[in-house]
């Protein structure tokens, strides 16, 4: 099976999933076809070279993230609660938002930097996109040279070094205000 | 490459993020449909690190880390009205509706 054949099929796998889970009455139910969803992702994020981030996606996402989801409502006993899906016309003006921001993003991926070049006046750029942007080549090559976590790990410590220290920050700050939050009293 | 097809399913999985905001009440199912859009602007963003370099990787693993502390505190926050109101149906948050 090529790349290609794959691919549809997880991307078919993650859109019912994701339909199923908006579309679930039980919510425990729900959780888990957002599991469905994210795992075809990692799926997915391995065919796109991105092998790190689709490890990270499995323990961060589906893991940690999920489970702190499942376990919210199973505390809250909210997984058999009478349906909360809103009336007809709400549903109608729903369906009608997610058709035109649908139609807006697809339009929104047709970009290419070659159609907006044609668009100045500058002849469409032929061939690869990474010659286009030396900076994507660099990023193609990086993984055979470095590996797949050394590739990741040198822009991360190199040219996004304050932010991942922020983040640092972030993290412990909803740490406390999450425990602050959820006590009953200090 | 398969950069075209990521964005397209990248589009659909945002937009059926945004449906669920608005069809559901309930306020995990919510957040649950939170993550799915933020999972959707990942999937952009690894599909252009392709062509742009791995600074889109390092995007994304910022993103994770913003979604994992904001499901904390969202679910804190829902746990905390959960005692207020015995319910975490929207219709029956509304202290704030005058």
């Amino acid at each position: 099976m090529s790349a290609e054949v794959v691919f549809y099929l997880l991307a078919a796998f993650a859109v019912v999933s994701a339909l199923l889970c908006i579309t679930q009455r039980n919510v425990l139910a729900s959780a888990l076809w957002l599991v469905s969803t994210m795992f075809s992702l990692a799926a997915i994020y391995v065919l796109l070279q991105a092998q790190f981030l689709a490890a990270i996606q499995v323990l961060v996402y589906a893991g940690a993230v999920m489970v702190l989801f499942v376990f919210v409502i199973m505390l809250l006993n909210v997984g058999r609660s009478a349906s909360d899906i809103r009336g007809l016309p709400v549903r109608v003006i729903a369906l009608l938002v997610g058709v035109g921001l649908l139609v807006q993003l697809f339009l929104l991926s047709r970009v290419t930097p070659g159609s907006l070049a044609g668009g100045v006046g500058i002849p469409a750029g032929a061939g690869s996109p990474l010659d286009a942007f030396p900076a994507g080549q660099a990023g193609a090559d990086a993984p055979a040279l470095q590996g797949v976590v050394g590739a990741i790990a040198e822009p991360l410590f190199r040219d996004y070094l304050v932010p991942f220290e922020i983040t640092s920050i972030l993290l412990l700050a909803a740490a406390v205000g999450a425990v602050v939050l959820a006590k009953r009293r200090l | 490459m398969l950069l075209g097809p990521s964005l397209l399913l990248s589009a659909v999985l945002f937009t059926i993020g945004v449906v669920g905001v608005l069809v559901r009440r309930n306020a995990i199912v919510l957040f649950m449909c939170v993550e799915l859009m933020l999972n959707a602007v990942n999937l952009t963003f690894i599909a252009f690190s392709q062509v742009l370099g791995l600074g889109g990787q390092v995007m994304v693993f910022f993103v994770m880390t913003v979604a994992a502390a904001e499901a904390a505190v969202g679910l804190a926050i829902i746990l905390a009205i959960f005692r207020h109101t015995r319910s975490v149906d929207l219709k029956n948050i509304n202290l704030l509706q005058g």
